[in-house]
């Protein structure tokens, strides 16, 4: 060896108990679907087959909704608070105790780089758990009045970008609250749900406090139209939201709805650089760009960008692309087939529009779905690829003159969910931060999640927020607005 | 001449340098100790690491023994394993100069270099005509490599055309006779800031190496230290096509902490600084921890620490 080439050290298997077809969860058990269909989960990798898991229809719905409806009313909603925390810790302590099991699955059945999967989803999934377990007999401080209520049964369907850890964004609070649930994972990662549900099992949860349909759109349709359900929280796509919103316009249904972004991360010529630099491949290349809070429009101070564009470029240069399973990945497989087509179409736009397009070399695996890590420069606002969400590791380059400047170009889009700010001045960040309209604004940083910290957008990015005080009262009601 | 050495000048140019921000710098820094580096790649990591040890005694015991006993450890790291690369540097006294280098000379160790630590180590607190008396008596006794302290109270008061000049003289003293290493001791300098700033004023004064400290204060080579001095060395690469070698020194014990030095360079510098003659490791207890991974990498089990030489 003449160089400091990195040999394979990839993360074990043998920890990871895949059965080889699952059911679904319902009433603390698993049962088989009414009709008996099931569909195939793949480690987009190598697309090797997984595992098969139950497909849900409207009657697997309707029997999982009527197990939480019976679970609230006869248990959930009588349990004193300070029990529903003791389950919550429960299963925070257990997320813990299983961490490596979890990362394991979730980067076999996502695609995500192990070192993502160990050292920020499963740990912030339990965190989440710890810290709505604290809520549970605290909630007359929610900010929803003296006695707040829980709505009854919680409708909540994730996406395949966070699996475990958006099901705990979800479900901690709901439970916190005093609510139950059913679940619908995305189609493309329905296992650490799944093992979620052994986790309830394992912790004692009371049957039907939570329960876990798998299955695809046609399966969280039939969730979102019960006629039982309290409330819908849902994260994906702002397409599907629109949709939900309609569909439930007419009924009293709330919703919290966690849509797309098209973040913009502004770097300032006061920027301390080598940072910012390592922000912004933080910002659109942590899990694949598959983020909806991802930077992915950079703008650059005119009078820097040069720097800043070679400095990125020979940072990209370094991200090592490959088996996910590696602890030294940094960059893994794109989700599905279907995501990676999307990220071509939307990409090759850019090309077509007249952006620059640039990639360090890297080879990629040849079976599974791989893009590599992407720039354009030459980015105008009217592009498509600084318009639309790709959800993949391509990020577009615009510069700017003026602060003012900045912002505009920051605030000029359809969403509004996350900016990034990067300068060495603090007065001029709080100026700046001001003035965005994103629900969530880094400061010479990107993409930190807390769990004490609400997370939501403006705009077409969504309504109402997730985590915090916030996302809790998301989940109450003040007084007998309560049906049932 | 980017600079012309007046104080004007070197403000302008450290000041128009960006910024370091602590957190993020700490979180890269964090981030690259992650690197799972196994099987062939630490063999090859371990091996490295030994070539680049400026292996270190810097004692008032310190004797004629005791530094020709060093050089034989120098030499030949592991008496029972040929293969074993010799070290990069003995770094001792003044004093132990000449005895280091004719030891070395006799026992095939013409390739290890002797670096002496001049300039009134450690502190600095002397006057000029004491600091270049000091440098020209380790160049006279045969020193390869002189390793300086900076004046840490004229740099942090803000006289950096003295801090310049002191290197820069000390620099002509070294001339083609000897590597001039440019100790900043960060642990005194405290912030990024002033790690990124110090680390070029010595660029520009004429250093062939920076230094992060003497070892005698703590905390020293801490990992985001060195990857902002890896950092200067690798934009004053793009801004002059110099290579200037980096000596992280103190507090790197084990071979994990080793492996970890080496990732930084790898992933900030480049693959190009992984070679003796641009990243050096300061260190004494070190080698030892090296033989005994190599030893296990090699037959599949621990040895004691008997199995290893002591000095």
């Amino acid at each position: 060896m003449s160089s400091f080439e990195y040999a394979s050290a990839p993360e074990s298997k043998a920890i990871a108990n895949i059965a080889s077809s699952y059911g679904l969860f319902i009433g603390g058990k698993f049962v088989e679907p009414k009709k008996g269909k099931s569909f195939n989960t793949i480690n987009p990798a190598n697309e090797e087959l997984l595992s098969k898991v139950g497909y849900a229809d409207k009657l697997d719905i309707d029997l999982a909704v009527k197990s939480a409806r019976s679970a609230f009313t006869k248990v959930w909603s009588k349990l004193p608070a300070k029990e529903r925390g003791k389950y919550l810790y429960r299963i925070a302590r257990i997320l813990q105790e299983r961490a490596r099991e979890f990362a394991v699955v979730e980067t076999l059945d996502n695609g995500k780089p192990i070192r993502e999967s160990r050292d920020t989803d499963i740990p912030l999934a339990a965190a989440h758990f710890f810290y709505h377990a604290g809520w549970a007999d605290k909630l007359e401080y929610a900010g929803v009045g003296n006695k707040p209520k829980p709505l009854g049964v919680v409708g909540q369907i994730i996406p395949w970008n966070f699996p475990l850890l958006m099901l705990a964004w979800k479900i901690a609070p709901a439970l916190a609250a005093g609510n139950t649930v059913v679940l619908k994972p995305a189609e493309t990662t329905p296992l650490t749900a799944l093992l979620f549900a052994q986790v309830c099992q394992q912790a004692g949860l009371p049957e039907g406090v939570v329960n876990i349909v798998t299955g695809d759109g046609i399966t969280g349709a039939a969730l979102v139209n019960h006629p039982d359900i309290n409330k819908i929280a849902f994260t994906g796509s702002t397409e599907v939201g629109k949709a939900i919103a309609r569909s439930i316009s007419a009924t009293k249904k709330s919703a919290t709805l966690e849509l797309g972004g098209k973040a913009a991360n502004i770097v300032f010529d006061d920027a301390a650089i080598d940072e910012a630099v390592e922000g912004i491949v933080n910002g659109i290349f942590f899990n694949q760009g598959h983020v909806c809070c991802a930077g992915s429009r950079l703008l650059i101070q005119e009078n820097v960008s040069d720097e800043v564009i070679e400095k990125l470029k020979k940072r990209m240069s370094l991200i090592r692309v490959g088996d996910p399973m590696d602890k030294n990945t940094d960059l893994g497989a794109i989700n599905s087939k279907e995501q990676l087509k999307r990220i071509h179409e939307i990409s090759n736009t850019g090309d077509a529009e007249g952006a620059n397009r640039w990639s360090p070399e890297c080879k990629l695996p040849t079976k599974g779905y791989w893009y590599p890590p992407t720039i354009f420069t030459g980015v105008s606002q009217s592009h498509r690829i600084a318009r639309d969400e790709i959800f993949g590791p391509v990020l577009s380059v615009l510069t700017f003159r003026t602060p003012a400047e900045g912002i505009e170009k920051a605030n000029n889009s359809m969403y509004g969910l996350s900016a990034g700010i990067w300068s060495d001045k603090g007065a001029k960040i709080l100026w700046a931060a001001k003035q965005l309209k994103a629900g969530v604004i880094w400061a010479n940083t990107f993409n930190k999640f807390d769990p004490a910290s609400p997370f939501g957008g403006y705009k077409e990015s969504g309504w109402g927020r997730e985590g915090g005080r916030h996302g809790l009262a998301g989940y109450l009601a003040s007084d007998a607005k309560v049906s049932k | 001449m980017i600079v012309d050495g007046s104080e004007v000048s070197l403000k302008k140019f450290l000041s128009d340098l960006p910024p370091v921000d602590q957190v993020g710098a700490e979180a890269r820094a964090s981030m690259l100790a992650t690197r799972s580096i196994k099987t062939t790649s630490k063999a090859w990591a371990i091996d490295m690491a030994i070539s680049m040890v400026d292996l270190t005694t810097l004692e008032g015991a310190d004797s004629a023994g005791k530094v020709k006993a060093l050089c034989a450890k120098a030499v030949r790291p592991d008496p029972t394993d040929l293969t074993v690369p010799s070290v990069g540097a003995i770094c001792v006294y003044n004093d132990m100069v000449k005895i280091a280098r004719t030891e070395l000379d006799a026992i095939g160790g013409g390739d290890v270099a002797v670096a002496a630590v001049a300039t009134a180590f450690p502190s600095g607190r002397a006057t000029l005509t004491v600091k270049k008396l000091d440098t020209q008596d380790a160049i006279d006794a045969g020193a390869n490599e002189i390793d300086m302290v900076i004046d840490r109270g004229a740099f942090l008061s803000g006289h950096l055309g003295e801090v310049f000049d002191q290197i820069k003289v000390i620099k002509e003293l070294c001339g083609n006779k000897a590597h001039l290493k440019v100790i900043l001791e960060t642990g005194e300098l405290v912030t990024y800031d002033n790690v990124r700033k110090a680390s070029y004023l010595a660029m520009l004064a004429g250093a062939d190496f920076i230094k992060t400290s003497t070892g005698k204060v703590a905390p020293a080579a801490t990992a985001p230290v060195v990857l902002v001095m890896l950092e200067a060395v690798r934009d004053y690469f793009a801004l002059t096509g110099t290579r200037i070698g980096v000596k992280p020194a103190g507090g790197i014990r084990t071979t994990k902490d080793a492996i970890k030095q080496l990732v930084l360079v790898n992933e900030t510098a480049g693959s190009e600084w992984l070679k003796p003659s641009l990243f050096r490791i300061g260190a004494s207890a070190l080698l030892n921890d090296l033989l005994m991974q190599r030893m296990k990498l090699r037959t599949g089990h621990y040895a004691s620490a008997n199995y290893v030489t002591m000095d």
